[in-house]
């Protein structure tokens, strides 16, 4: 039978196994919208701009682990969702844009609407295709996908010209769903060596005072349930990084709570203090590990991770092992002593109780962190968090009680105000039974607020909470604490009314300035399933503390401890 | 002749965005070039690259960045190379001869 070229590509991301697409149509990718209309496995999800496209596809992907798909046109549909990829490259989220391009006869003419999209988004893209002819989309789609999915996941760009999407062929046979393709399988994971793992296992053993240090490739790896075991059987301690939160429950005995520029003081104390650090799926980021080189000086350092380009990248390790981290803690276990290590735990505990995170308890309910702390405690474990980008971000990881992995949506590495709003919307669509909060500050909130239409169409189960302070909170204590209180562009002279501007966009708005009642007021509004927005004041002067300044060692943290 | 620098050898797919995947990790790392070479094998399917880099530490990280790119199906590190190669080159440059 003769398919177009956007007939054959709907084809194959039903193949896939893709029920939601995200984006917008344009001239360029006119022929596959025209063909997408006329599958019935396939909802598209009309955003409001691309780049909200791109992060409702990332909505769906951090919530589930599975590939997000995004559309959009030529020019400045792609150049609109640039953002959304590199955030996704940061993040190891996986992705698959698919752009419209001009059609090969006007490439390089400078057409309307032409951009080199490719050459844009090669140092933001795991890897990016250019489709020349529609007998090349058979395997290129296939291939996005698992490029996407592979390894270290990442984002994977198809630009795919509009007289390509138009050309017709003859297909007898669609492309299998394959685990591997050949062109990627020298890029394959080894499968891990029981040497490195027996000699691992004897060093942690051996150690006295060792910390597991987490990110997001545990997530990544679904190894959640392997870690609790792990580090329940020898009793390590478990830091995590921003990324990592939720893939170790926040309530167990055993963990430190987030490490870094504003992790608790205890954290960053205790990580001093080791003598072996287990980094698992973390990639020593220079917001976890503060200077690097004053970073855990005292330690062996064990390094795990999927990418064999992270190990010994940022900081040398003594022991490294490139592999799937599931699989390694699942080979390390059986090797692993049980152990009470009373001392270690007994000091941990010192210092954890002599060093708490500041919890301002005397400031009442409208003290961020304590209304970060009252909303979790409304919730149910299964809720899904998004935040945007600042100080209640930080405020989020550091009071929210995470129990769960891929509850916490965040963008950790790109750091995108404008994040929230889009990605609550893909975790609700792929989580059409669980509840959706979206955290986020009156700065990040303007950034993507036109995807407010969106939600309002599709009407899902999302509360976006804005912790409004008039300024961009996060500069602002930038400045006062570095730069001498020249608040320089950090306060918003004046602030849109967000509650009504929610219900102009057909959801319904409150705002609890004045509210006394506030608690019961926000149960009621946390019970109900149709999405709406609050406006939450809180004072503009509250920082994110601790904070460790530029260039300083972690435990070299500011605001350590607090008198109320 | 200085052994300060080291080759890169690269056998890539043959399709144009190659080079630009390549010299753009470069610029995305940070990672100084000092010259490329570059050609068609056999059938024109695959490709030879030479790069001449700088010998430090950060090698190490520029081969596993390189091997990660879809198109590269291997490297190697040369360290005793034809130096003549990247100086006849240099040479080349200097004295205009590609010009007929």
């Amino acid at each position: 039978m003769q398919y177009t070229g956007g007939e054959i590509i709907v084809k194959l991301l039903e193949n896939e196994g893709i029920t939601k697409v995200c984006g917008i149509p344009g001239g360029a990718n006119l022929p596959l919208y025209d063909a997408l209309s006329k599958s019935d496995k396939i909802e598209h999800i009309l955003a409001r701009h691309e780049q909200g496209g791109g992060f409702i596809a990332q909505g769906i992907a951090r919530a589930t682990g599975k590939v997000g798909v995004c559309l959009a046109t030529s020019g400045p549909g792609v150049t609109n969702l640039l953002t959304a990829i590199a955030d996704a490259k940061l993040d190891s989220v996986p992705l698959v844009a698919i752009t419209g391009q001009v059609s090969s006869s006007f490439l390089g003419t400078d057409a309307f609407q032409e951009v080199d999209t490719c050459g844009l988004a090669i140092p933001i893209t795991k890897h990016n295709f250019f489709v020349r002819s529609v007998e090349e989309l058979l395997h290129i789609i296939p291939e996005a996908f698992r490029v996407a999915e592979s390894g270290r996941p990442g984002p994977v760009l198809v630009d795919i010209p509009r007289d390509v999407q138009m050309a017709k062929m003859e297909v007898l046979e669609w492309p299998k769903k394959k685990e591997n393709s050949p062109l990627i399988e020298n890029k394959k994971i080894e499968p891990v060596n029981m040497e490195d793992i027996a000699k691992i296992a004897e060093v942690i053993n051996r150690a006295k005072r060792p910390i597991l240090y987490i990110g997001g490739g545990i997530l990544q790896a679904n190894a959640h349930e392997e870690l609790y075991k792990f580090a329940k059987k020898n009793n390590i301690p478990v830091a995590s990084t921003l990324m990592g939160l939720g893939s170790y429950p926040s309530d167990d005995d055993l963990y430190l709570g987030m490490l870094g520029m504003h992790g608790a003081p205890h954290t960053n104390i205790i990580l001093n203090e080791t003598d072996l650090l287990i980094a698992l799926g973390v990639r020593f980021d220079d917001r976890a590990t503060g200077n690097i080189t004053k970073f855990c000086p005292n330690a062996t350092v064990i390094h795990v991770d999927i990418d064999p380009a992270e190990l010994n990248k940022n900081k040398i390790a003594q022991y490294t092992l490139a592999g799937d981290l599931k699989e390694v803690l699942e080979k390390l276990f059986p090797l692993l002593s049980a152990d009470d290590r009373q001392n270690w735990i007994d000091e941990i505990t010192k210092i954890k109780n002599e060093n708490p995170l500041y919890m301002p308890r005397k400031k009442g309910f409208y003290h961020p962190l304590n209304f970060i702390k009252e909303v979790g405690d409304m919730l149910d474990p299964e809720t899904i968090i998004t935040t945007d980008v600042g100080q209640h971000q930080m405020w989020v990881a550091q009071a929210y009680p995470f129990k769960k992995p891929r509850k916490l949506l965040t963008s950790g590495g790109l750091g995108t105000m404008g994040f929230g709003l889009p990605v609550a919307i893909g975790a609700a669509l792929a989580n059409p039974d669980k509840k959706v909060i979206c955290i986020s500050g009156d700065g990040s909130f303007l950034m993507n607020i036109q995807e407010l239409a969106t939600l309002a169409e599709l009407n899902l189960n999302i509360t976006v909470i804005i912790l409004n302070n008039g300024c961009l909170g996060m500069v602002r204590q930038q400045q006062e604490l570095f730069f001498n209180k020249n608040y320089v562009a950090s306060k918003f002279k004046s602030n849109p009314d967000f509650a009504s501007i929610a219900n102009a966009f057909g959801v319904k708005g409150y705002d609890f300035t004045n509210v006394k009642e506030a608690n019961e007021l926000l149960r009621g509004i946390l019970s109900t399933s149709a999405p709406s927005v609050i406006n939450v004041p809180i004072d503009d002067r509250e920082n994110v503390l601790p904070i460790v300044p530029p260039g300083a060692a972690n435990y070299q943290m500011i605001g350590g401890k607090i008198i109320e | 002749m200085n052994n300060q620098d080291v080759v890169i050898q690269l056998t890539v797919n043959n399709h144009p965005g190659v080079m630009s995947h390549i010299t753009g990790l470069f610029t995305r790392r940070a990672f100084n070039l000092e010259g490329i070479l570059c050609g068609r094998l056999g059938n024109g399917k695959i490709s030879r690259i030479y790069l001449l880099v700088k010998k430090d530490q950060r090698l190490d990280q520029i081969i596993k960045q390189l091997e990660k790119l879809y198109d590269v199906s291997e490297v190697l590190v040369c360290e005793d190379y034809n130096h003549k190669i990247f100086d006849d080159i240099h040479k080349l440059i200097r004295s205009d001869d590609v010009k007929k």
